[in-house]
This record gives structure tokens, sequence and C-alpha cells, in this order.
């Protein structure tokens, strides 16, 4: 591969330029076998690099040159190849499954050394719960729900037929009505951080 | 979907709302923006200025985060 400046990089690509492209691509694979490394095997960074390659293709305007471009465009391979690792990982699980697993019986809740502290705790978390419940969306609450339970976003993406970005608007969103909520509640931040380092200490 | 949220889950979302600004970046703008701070960490150079929200976004996005350390992990080896 010979030496190309951040600037003959995006020249050549922008012009579909065939060796420049198979150059990038041969880079990124190089880059996905160590960014991979333990998570798949290495056929799976050829084929994740193709991918990546595209996706680099499709997103050359948003090279803001702050850094190297191949910096840029590894880092574009890297949330290609984990996206698509995080999807197959789900591939066989629904978010309805998800959420019935998590409606089986919970726990008794210790008892804690202060009842003060453990009715602070149970009223900023009911208070939460009940602005969950009246504050968001149905989508915003399905998509707070697989969060916390643990799917990534890639996977809820997929499944409602959105974008990694959009969601995180949508999560984003719903986390400021969710804070705006208790504050208007009367659980300043200060509140809310002394209850949980009670919770956490119980 | 009906079922209730754990405790263990609302602790956890508490923690991430104390975590929440209006100003967040998306994990699209952090992502071409992420490249500088990048090299500088592999590098073992101080990062650039102005990358609080960056910062930030490493902190509250687990993914982001995996993928930085990723990221990293290659710019290391190369």
């Amino acid at each position: 591969m010979t030496e190309k400046s951040d600037e003959q990089w995006c020249e050549l690509l922008a012009a579909r330029d065939g060796p420049a492209i198979t150059d990038l691509r041969a880079a990124l694979c190089r880059g996905l076998a160590t960014a991979l490394a333990g998570r798949a095997d290495a056929s799976a960074a050829e084929d994740f690099a193709q991918e990546a390659t595209l996706r680099v293709l499709d997103r050359l305007d948003s090279f803001r040159g702050d850094s190297r471009f191949l910096t840029w465009a590894q880092a574009v391979a890297v949330r290609v190849a984990f996206s698509e690792l995080r999807k197959a990982r789900y591939r066989d699980v629904s978010l309805d499954a998800l959420a019935a697993a998590r409606a089986l019986p919970e726990p008794a809740a210790p008892n804690a050394p202060d009842p003060g502290a453990a009715l602070d705790r149970a009223t900023v978390f009911g208070t939460l719960r009940h602005l969950i419940e009246t504050e968001l969306t149905d989508k915003q609450r399905a998509v707070m729900r697989a969060e916390l339970d643990g799917v990534p976003q890639a996977v809820i993406a997929e499944r409602l037929g959105t974008n990694r970005n959009a969601l995180y608007k949508l999560g984003h969103d719903a986390r400021m009505k969710l804070k705006t909520g208790l504050e208007a509640a009367g659980f300043s931040a200060d509140v809310v951080r002394s209850v949980l380092a009670g919770a956490s200490g119980s | 979907m009906t079922a209730r949220v754990s405790d263990d889950q609302i602790r956890d979302l508490a923690g991430v709302l104390l975590a929440t600004r209006p100003d967040e970046l998306t994990c699209d703008e952090w992502l071409d923006r992420i490249g500088a701070y990048a090299e500088a960490t592999a590098a073992g150079r101080p990062v650039p200025p102005n990358s609080e929200l960056l910062e930030h976004h490493l902190a509250i996005c687990p993914e982001c985060r995996e993928e930085f350390d990723a990221l990293v992990a290659a710019l290391k080896a190369g």
C-alpha cells in the first residue's frame, strides 16, 4: 500500500478509485483483526472490513479532519463490526422474552439499617417508576426498558426499524423528561445522589 | 410490556439520570469526533482540549466505550 495523505485518501475515495478502495479495505481488515481479538475469528474481520469499507465511502463527508483519516475510518469500521456482533448475539432473542424474564417475582428487599433511608429510597424509586409510566411515550418506555435489560442499542434499533443515532436521541429525550420530573417532584440531584449512596451500601 | 422494572434497574437508571445533561453528543456525533482523542490515548499523549463532551459520552454509553477500547487497541497495534 502506498502512503497517502488524508487529502489524498479523501480525493481518491470520493472518486471511487479502485486501488485506494482496496488499500482502505486492507487497512481496516488489519485494524479489525486487533479490535476483534477474542470476540470473533479472523474471517469475521475480513467480512466486516468489506461492509465497513462501504460505510466509510458512504460517510466520507463526515470526516472532519481533526484526526488521521485512517483513524476515523477505523472508528467507523469498529462501529460496524461491533454492531453486527451485538445483533448476532441477540438474533434469536425477542425483546418481549426479555420483558417476560424481568417479570419474574423480585426478591424481597433486605432490611435496611436505617428505616428513614429506606423510606427515601422507596419514595425516589417509586416516583421514578411513576414517571416512566406517565411521562414517557410508549416507544420511549419500550426503549428504556430494553436498555435497562442490557439489550444493545444496535439490536433495539434494528427491531424498531430505526438507527442507533435516532435511538440515542429518543433515549436522551426520555432521560431528560425523567430527570426534570424528579426535580419537579422535589428530588434534587443531591437527594438522588444521597439515596443512591445509601442504596449501594444496603 | 408491563413488567415492573426491578430495584436494581431503577437504581442504575437513577445513576444515569444524574449524569444526564441537555447537550450530550449522539453516538454518531461522538464517532465523528473521537479520532484525535483516541490517537492521543493510544500514544499516551494528553487528550485534546475541550474533550468534555466526548468523555461524558464515554462515561454514559457503554457501547461506545467498548468500541473506543477496541479502537485504541487497534491504534496501538498499528
